[in-house]
């Protein structure tokens, strides 16, 4: 087997985030993705992952990403096992790292782990000998979410150099913005964040980040917008006065460049962070990155394993 | 477990001469190469007939005292014991360990503090009892009864004193006994469960920030509380500058507040958090690997470099009273765990030279400034005396500034390991310990 993919810039066993990544390695995700979806596109079998078990730990709720990890690792010929939190041991108390080296000794070789607390995928990867593949950790990183919206954005523009790509919301509460700052700065695109003050204030100090506090300097300019879930679960207070003041609509999406699509790494508030017509119509890439899903985590899959 | 390294206070006194040592004796000022001769436990001009131990490029300096420590007795957590603690003690140089009263139950009763300064063992053990019953904020305990059974001092540390109308009443109490409140200043209001200093750190690594005004905010009115009471005041590990500015402007004003920072807020910054293992003074350079470390969770978490810069420097000019550990042993099950769910703390007693000595290495302290805030100036703060002149009490400690020692469970002589110092290479290997005439402590 091979691919149309040359691999000499990877050297990781886990991924744990995006920050640690150069150009070079993102742009051999990326590239991996495409040889990916080609090859699922044409039914061709790929049989990369046959020696290894890999267990989906999510011990917070996921429909996209689990299942994408589940469909990316089966395309690839690897054993997979669902930990079922609410069913396992993890349900009588049992600790995190005393779970995964359960996992480790029933012969897992790979755990891809959710988990509401920011840093536990570096507990993993360093408490076990499995690979561990970060899946969303707290509010801390969500690697696969942005290396898809990167290949969805640079799929789109061709480029990102220069691109000015701008992050809506809840920025505090985001993995998925922390993840995405990371590789669209790494892919040469100039990130800006805005939202309310609250939500946008502590990226100030962010290296190259520029931050809005209004929707009109928040747009202006935009190649590109990326609306992020509301995360009432993560603290955030009420949708409240930001539906009136932030939520994105045609017209609102008139103070971007002209053109400029809008993406949403889901699942969405109905109505709250965006119109259904504004997902549902022309400048929409929220069905691409859906679909680049399952092709960005084969890639991340056979690379973490060496199987590339 | 019997260590023939350790001793005991109930030992006979002993004698010998410590022979061409640098002798650094912040009481007087004093900085010379001379003997050291103790016969029966006393310094005395000479003792001829005592063994001679070759101290030629130690440094001799007088006995460490720490103002905050957690010796987890009475409790059943097994991460330390008086025996253990003051062991721990003895081999990083101190010889008054200051123990603070949250432990299972509380120190809150006159038999429970004089129990436990009964059980000094390798060290002496001095208590600050609760400030509260129970530790629970909302009654104050009898801190007359508690000052004569011996406590030195009171605190809630973990929590401050919650309310300002309780602790300006216990204030009003403690200044005719002469006694400080310990402040734990953290406003947890404020603190709203954050678990690492707010900055560019905690934003990159999506940990709930804790900001400084949680410390400020206490130490502000706990100092306006105390000036008005007239009583005496000791702000425990500060964190911020800020922080450090309000205590200087009081003490300028001629407030009687007193401060200490600990050794892992002077050297060790945020960036840890992030799997940086730089210095303060050095550039930060975060390593995903050891990202997240729970062995870096503390409370008050980890500063910012210009605010461990800052306190350094308050350290050097004088502003800062002491440097005390806020020795906070845990076991390691209790920090493989996600780091916001990591209990708070790391052990210090045998790390504190070693980190001081890094920084006067680094060039941002003097030598004999660094051992007055671990030694004389502690000391007055509780009531000790110490000092090298013919005729005291040896209450002294010998170390090898240059050697190295690497920090490791096995070389620990605390029951818990819990410091991202680990595997660490220190300089200053403590050679001879002696609190009151007694030999705690000779590798």
């Amino acid at each position: 087997m091979t691919t149309a993919v040359r691999l000499r810039t990877w050297s990781q066993r886990h991924l744990l985030d995006v920050d640690g990544l150069s150009r070079e390695e993102l742009e051999t995700i990326l590239a991996l993705a495409v040889d990916m979806r080609n090859a699922r596109a044409g039914r061709e079998h790929r049989s990369l992952l046959e020696a290894e078990t890999v267990a989906l730990a999510f011990f917070e709720a996921s429909t996209r990403t689990r299942i994408s990890f589940e469909l990316a690792a089966k395309a690839l010929g690897a054993t997979t096992v669902d930990l079922g939190v609410d069913r396992s041991s993890v349900s009588k108390g049992e600790s995190l790292v005393d779970t995964l080296r359960t996992l480790e000794r029933t012969g897992v070789t790979t755990v891809v782990i959710r988990h509401s607390e920011s840093g536990a995928p570096h507990l993993a990867a360093r408490e076990t000998g499995l690979h561990v593949i970060n899946a969303g950790d707290g509010v801390h990183a969500h690697p696969t979410q942005a290396l898809l919206d990167a290949l969805t954005l640079r799929e789109f523009f061709g480029s990102l150099d220069g691109r000015r790509i701008v992050i809506v919301g809840d920025v505090a509460h985001s993995r998925v913005a922390r993840s995405n700052i990371h590789s669209l700065q790494a892919l040469g695109a100039r990130a800006r964040v805005a939202g309310p003050a609250p939500w946008v204030a502590e990226f100030a100090d962010w290296p190259g980040v520029e931050v809005a506090t209004s929707l009109e300097d928040g747009l202006r300019d935009a190649d590109a917008v990326m609306a992020l879930r509301v995360q009432l679960e993560r603290g955030a207070e009420s949708f409240g006065d930001f539906v009136a003041a932030w939520r994105l609509d045609e017209d609102r999406m008139a103070l971007a460049v002209q053109g400029a699509p809008i993406l949403h790494p889901g699942p969405t508030n109905e109505g709250v962070e965006l119109t259904a017509d504004l997902a549902n119509g022309p400048r929409s890439l929220i069905g691409r990155q859906v679909e680049n899903g399952v092709p960005i985590r084969m890639a991340v899959l056979a690379l973490v394993c060496g199987a590339v | 477990m019997r260590d023939a390294r350790f001793g005991l206070l109930a030992d006979p006194p002993a004698s010998f001469v410590l022979v061409g040592g640098r002798v650094i004796d912040p009481s007087d000022g004093s900085n010379e190469e001379r003997d050291i001769a103790v016969r029966d436990g006393l310094i005395v001009e000479a003792a001829d007939d005592a063994e001679r131990i070759d101290a030629s490029g130690w440094v001799i300096a007088p006995g460490f005292c720490d103002l905050h420590a957690h010796l987890r007795e009475p409790g059943t957590s097994g991460t330390e014991s008086i025996s253990s603690g003051t062991r721990a003690a003895a081999h990083g140089g101190f010889t008054t360990v200051c123990a603070m009263p949250n432990t299972d139950p509380p120190l809150d009763s006159a038999d429970a503090v004089a129990a436990v300064v009964a059980a000094s063992a390798s060290a002496r053990v001095r208590v600050i009892a609760a400030a509260t019953r129970r530790r629970t904020g909302a009654e104050l305990t009898a801190v007359e009864e508690l000052a004569k059974a011996g406590a030195i001092g009171v605190s809630d540390d973990g929590a401050a004193v919650p309310s300002a109308a309780l602790t300006a009443d216990l204030l009003g109490r403690l200044a005719p006994l002469g006694l400080p409140l310990f402040e734990h200043a953290e406003d947890a209001s404020v603190a709203a469960g954050g678990v690492m200093r707010a900055g560019p750190a905690a934003t990159r690594l999506g940990l709930a920030p804790w900001p400084p005004e949680a410390e400020v905010a206490i130490v502000e009115r706990d100092i306006a509380l105390a000036e008005a009471a007239h009583a005496r005041l000791h702000l425990t590990h500060l964190s911020t500058a800020r922080s450090l500015d309000a205590v200087r402007a009081a003490k300028a004003r001629g407030v009687a507040v007193t401060c200490d920072v600990t050794p892992h807020h002077l050297a060790l910054t945020d960036e840890w958090v992030g799997g940086s293992r730089r210095f303060a003074w050095e550039e930060p350079d975060p390593r995903s690997a050891l990202a997240y470390d729970g062995r870096c969770r503390v409370n008050p978490p980890l500063a910012s470099r210009d605010d461990a810069l800052a306190l350094l420097a308050g350290v050097a000019d004088g502003a800062v009273d002491a440097i005390a550990t806020d020795h906070a042993p845990h076991a390691t099950e209790s920090k493989l765990v996600p780091f916001a769910q990591a209990a708070p703390g790391l052990i210090g007693l045998e790390t504190a030279l070693g980190v001081g000595l890094l920084a006067v290495e680094a060039g941002r302290l003097g030598l004999s400034t660094l051992l007055a805030a671990l030694s004389t100036r502690p000391a007055e703060i509780v009531g000790e005396k110490r000092g090298l002149r013919t005729g005291e009490r040896a209450d002294l400690i010998a170390f090898d500034p240059t050697a190295r020692w690497r920090v490791e469970a096995t070389t620990l002589a605390s029951a818990s390991a819990n410091t991202p110092l680990v595997g660490m290479e220190l300089p200053g290997v403590v050679r001879i310990t002696v609190a009151d005439g007694r030999v705690t402590y000779r590798s």
